[in-house]
């Protein structure tokens, strides 16, 4: 350790800060992002049972007999669009152009909620065909999995449509760029999940 | 943009037109290949397509991160980077780790089968 | 008739008449106990009109110091609920034996055990271990508050909620029978169709989420708010600990979220993961909370240990030995505590090949804390040692907790976990290490920084008894259990055939006797240290002659706890300050920028009481009202901008004075 010295060549050692600079937000974005990986947990989770239970059909229908390979296609796209349609919303975001933003944040909203009506609707038909959730492990892990996943996307949709009314209300202030940034985040990471559901859960399932 | 609004923004990169729009067309293809590998039976051997999908979903997610979530090793001092291979790490335990103690556990205690139940002394 | 039955059930769910206790003597006393104790708290707040003042200055507020005090009453609350668990149970295998069936059939017995590790664990543990953390570390790192401070109080208020509703089955339905982690499929629907593991479900995942959030929390403040200049390696080893603390929060909690979630689908909607039929698989169950569970007493242990290197290096005058292996050490244990999980179910079958690599992990993760124990002693080694109470719960700490640790390595062993799985002997090595390691631990905190919360030490004298009746009464009461465990006696029996196994029950209640003795010292302590604050008052700031940056402030340290943000050149900050000659200003004070109190978290957790009693008890209307509530009160929330406010330059100038004076005031005095 080297000799405490009470001055040094540029005078006395400070010990406190004199000007402040103010951060406030300065901690949202890791923050979130931390949030993020810790949902990414829960799917971990998901994903574990579908893994283990997945195969668990109880004499019942497999995901061959049930999957819609070309329904699940027109879902990806839906939320392959939303994703950027949500980065278009950013980019104009960083232009100021509250309008623009606010009309990208609208067709990403639908998109979005095309994805959830499209995958209500499927489930309304696999309950109908007497493959629900209660039928075996495959399917209560089927549709906790997927079903997680789309409760995830309405929040999302929830959340937009609030930063709508507050970005129409008080502009593109910090604080609500910071929670957009957050949101599209959010939006982008759903997408991701999605990329391992459609894999993992519908296109597996299919080849058996 | 303010030099000063620029200067507090070092965490989470902004996109770029381009960038959006390389990461579209990236993750369209991505997705495409693999729902035609599947619905088109293009692959004789089931394995080999898995193989495959697994492979370009992994290389989808990465194009998602790199062009979506803007994700680099210097955007929050590298701590966002770290977070996300530590819960790549956690995840990658928590699915192989699960699917093998399962595994041996199911091959162990599971009831057998009927035919197997014949076969015992 | 038929239509007032389903009226009745519309409304009332299924919760009925039937379902308060009146049949249960020991319950309907406590329960007289409590509404009379609770009628002369809230009289007695109502008399001196302080619920405004709780209201504005404690339970709205968002400061960390608050928070974290809240939080240590709360754990202190749930422990003398958990303690008298225990007691109960001493005493019934205590008396238990041949003819003699004790006074707790298994029904109930059930209860408490469950209840006992529920509450010990999550309500007392956890809040404790947060409220510390909550507490030092801002102040360790020099900043004025955490990261998030309004999540910060409603993490708090959930971790109550969550506090509430399993306090609420004592008196209202019963609570799981289940074992303190609730395995299927005794937990599902089929062979638990009562309230009680519903109880158990929603009052952990509110605490979840609580904490959770505060998991981000404390991450984002300890990389995000650190004092200039302090860099990762110059961190106080409490904070580094806190670090490691969150992050395994951060990534544990979810899974547990995830497993409680799919269990409550189970008996809600009637799904498959955990049935014996349709596919489900029990053991999955097993697998994912126990990948939850290790990290889990790692959260609890992290920050005990990280308290200890703090007390020694304080108490023996000299800088942390080895401070860069004590770093090391606690990111490796982070990272291994994911992967040693299986050894909570070496016998469930997973076969050699599976055990023998979870035991070999086991064995590793020992190695890293025993490093920790050689750079304490190395520590104290030279070093001028002060026998003040923190310091003697430390040393109490290196000999229980190695002992319980070795226990676990003989555990960790496959095949001598076969035979002692599920024993007594395992009862005794975690209660070893989670008494010996975390509850020691969170005591020498509590002395350690009380001062600095109240402004005031606690009595030695009564500290020093508390700590004695503790360690003989934790030796007493575990030890007999490590024997017991040996001759092959099973956990979770209220009642015994063999009377020679009588002597060592009746031991161990005589150690929960002690340990009821140290708990009374310790009320006694709080009690004569209020009583006798002005001869212990800490006029300083810094009354242990300690090393980091919380002790430069005041004792309790002002609201914005720094008036200028410290810039930090090296390790034990303020002992560089110290040792530098540092003067502390006077004057030139600004404005400072700080969060505002809100109402908000304690409103959105009560919603969640009602939310879980709704769902507990199916009372699906209240259900939706509260749920829907809580949604518009977050939502709500965030359509307020106007969250923070400057406290003036001349409030700080008047609070600094006040310091300044009570400097001089302890200098001329000394």
């Amino acid at each position: 350790m080297t000799t405490p010295t009470e001055h040094t060549a540029d005078g006395p050692v400070r010990f406190l800060v004199e000007e402040e600079h103010e951060h406030s937000g300065g901690s949202t974005m890791l923050g979130f992002w931390i949030y993020l990986m810790s949902d990414c947990l829960i799917f971990a989770v998901l994903f574990a049972c579908y893994g283990v239970l997945g195969r668990s059909y109880a004499a019942g229908p497999s995901p061959m007999d049930l999957f819609d390979l070309p329904l699940v296609a027109v879902n990806t796209s839906m939320l392959l669009l939303s994703s950027i349609t949500c980065g278009f919303a950013m980019l104009e975001m960083e232009r100021g152009r509250r309008g623009a933003t606010l009309a990208w944040l609208v067709v990403t909203a639908l998109f979005g909620m095309a994805f959830v009506g499209l995958e209500l609707s499927e489930f309304a038909h696999l309950i109908s065909e007497g493959a629900g959730p209660q039928r075996s492990a495959f399917l209560s892990a089927f549709f906790t999995l997927v079903g997680t996943h789309g409760l995830h996307v309405t929040v999302g949709i929830v959340w937009m449509v609030t930063m709508m009314v507050q970005v129409a209300r008080h502009g593109l202030i910090p604080d609500n760029k910071r929670r957009l940034m957050c949101l599209s985040l959010f939006w982008h990471f759903l997408d991701v999940i999605w990329i391992g559901v459609f894999t993992f859960v519908y296109l597996m399932g299919v080849l058996g | 943009m303010s030099a000063e609004a620029h200067a507090h923004h070092d965490s989470g990169g902004h996109g770029t037109l381009k960038g959006y729009l390389t990461g579209f067309v990236l993750a369209v293809v991505l997705t495409a290949v693999p729902f035609w590998l599947v619905m088109g039976d293009v692959f004789a051997d089931p394995q080999v397509t898995a193989l495959a999908i697994m492979a370009l979903a992994v290389v989808q997610i990465v194009v998602h991160m790199v062009y979506f979530l803007h994700m680099n090793t210097k955007s929050e001092g590298g701590w966002n980077m770290l977070a996300l291979i530590f819960t790549v790490v956690l995840v990658v335990i928590t699915l192989s780790g699960s699917m093998w103690v399962m595994y041996h556990l199911n091959a162990n205690m599971m009831p057998p089968s009927m035919h197997d139940m014949r076969d015992m002394p | 008739m038929f239509e007032n039955l389903d009226l009745q059930k519309l409304v009332f769910g299924r919760l009925t008449l039937d379902a308060l206790p009146l049949h249960e003597p020991i319950l309907v006393i406590t329960f007289i106990v409590v509404a009379l104790g609770g009628i002369a708290v809230f009289g007695a707040i109502t008399y001196f009109r302080l619920w405004s003042y709780l209201w504005h200055e404690w339970f709205t507020s968002i400061d960390h110091k608050k928070i974290g005090v809240m939080y240590v009453v709360l754990a202190l609350i749930m422990l003398l609920r958990g303690f008298s668990d225990a007691i109960m149970m001493r005493a019934q295998q205590a008396i238990a034996f041949g003819a003699n069936e004790g006074y707790l059939p298994p029904h109930h017995y059930d209860q408490i055990f469950t209840a006992h590790g529920v509450i010990m664990i999550f309500f007392m543990a956890m809040p404790f271990v947060t409220g510390l953390m909550n507490f030092v570390v801002p102040l360790q790192i020099g900043a004025r508050d955490v990261a998030f401070p309004f999540l910060n109080n409603f993490s708090f208020w959930m971790t109550v909620s969550g506090a509430v509703v399993v306090m609420i089955s004592l008196f209202v339905g019963e609570f799981a029978r289940t074992g303190w982690l609730a395995y299927p499929p005794l937990s599902g629907i089929a062979y638990s169709p009562d309230p009680g593991v519903d109880y158990y479900i929603w009052g952990l995942q509110i605490a979840g989420i609580g904490t959770l959030l505060s998991g981000v929390n404390l991450v984002a403040t300890i990389i995000k708010m650190r004092a200039p200049g302090m860099k990762m390696m110059q961190m106080p080893v409490f904070t580094w600990t806190a670090l490691c603390t969150n992050i395994l929060i951060v990534a544990a909690f979810p899974v547990l979220t995830a497993v409680l979630a799919l269990l409550s689908l189970d008996r809600y909607v009637g799904t498959n993961f955990f049935t014996n039929d349709f596919g489900g698989n029990p053991m999955m169950y097993v697998n994912l909370i126990w990948i939850w569970g290790h990290p889990e007493v790692y959260i609890l242990i992290l920050p005990a240990f990280g308290i200890f290197s703090e007390v020694v290096a304080t108490f023996c005058g000299k800088r942390l030995f080895g401070y860069t292996s004590m770093v090391y050490a606690t990111v490796v244990i982070t990272i291994l505590s994911y992967l040693v999980w299986l050894h909570h179910f070496f016998t469930m079958g997973s076969g050699a090949s599976v055990n023998s690599f979870f035991g070999i992990t086991t064995m590793i993760i020992s190695i890293p804390t025993g490093a920790k124990m050689f750079n304490w002693l190395f520590t104290m080694y030279r070093g001028r040692i002060r026998f003040e109470v923190p310091m003697l719960w430390t040393m109490g700490f290196m000999v229980t907790f190695v002992i319980g640790g070795m226990t676990g390595v003989l555990l960790a062993v496959p095949p001598a976990d076969f035979v002692l799985h599920n024993s007594l002997f395992l009862i005794a090595h975690f209660h070893n290490v989670i008494i010996g390691g975390v509850v020691f631990g969170l005591f020498a905190g509590l002395t350690y920084w009380f001062p600095k919360a109240f402004g005031f030490k606690l009595d030695p004298f009564w500290g020093k008894m508390s700590f004695w009746f503790w360690l003989t009464g934790f030796y007493f009461a575990f030890m007999p259990l490590y024997v017991l465990g040996l001759m092959g006696v099973t956990r979770r029996l209220n009642h015994f055939d063999d009377p020679s196994l009588q002597i060592w029950f009746v031991l161990a209640a005589f150690g929960a006797v002690l340990i009821a003795l140290g708990i009374l010292s310790f009320i006694v302590q709080l009690v004569v240290s209020f009583m006798r604050r002005e001869q212990l008052r800490d006029w300083t700031g810094d009354p242990w002659d300690a090393r980091t940056l919380e002790w430069s402030t005041s004792s309790p340290p002002p609201a914005y706890n720094f008036a200028f943000t410290p810039l930090v050149h090296d390790g034990d900050a303020w002992w560089d300050m110290k040792k530098r000659g540092y003067v502390r200003p006077v004057d030139g004070f600004k404005s400072i920028h700080m969060p505002k109190n809100t109402g908000t978290g304690i409103i959105i957790a009560g919603l969640g009481v009602a939310f879980a009693f709704a769902m507990i008890w199916y009372i699906w209307w209240l259900a939706a009202i509260s749920f829907a509530g809580m949604l518009a009160v977050a939502i709500g929330h965030t359509f307020n901008y106007k969250r923070d406010y400057h406290i003036p330059a001349e409030t700080v100038t008047k609070a600094e004075d006040e310091r300044s004076r009570l400097l001089a005031q302890a200098g001329a005095a000394s």
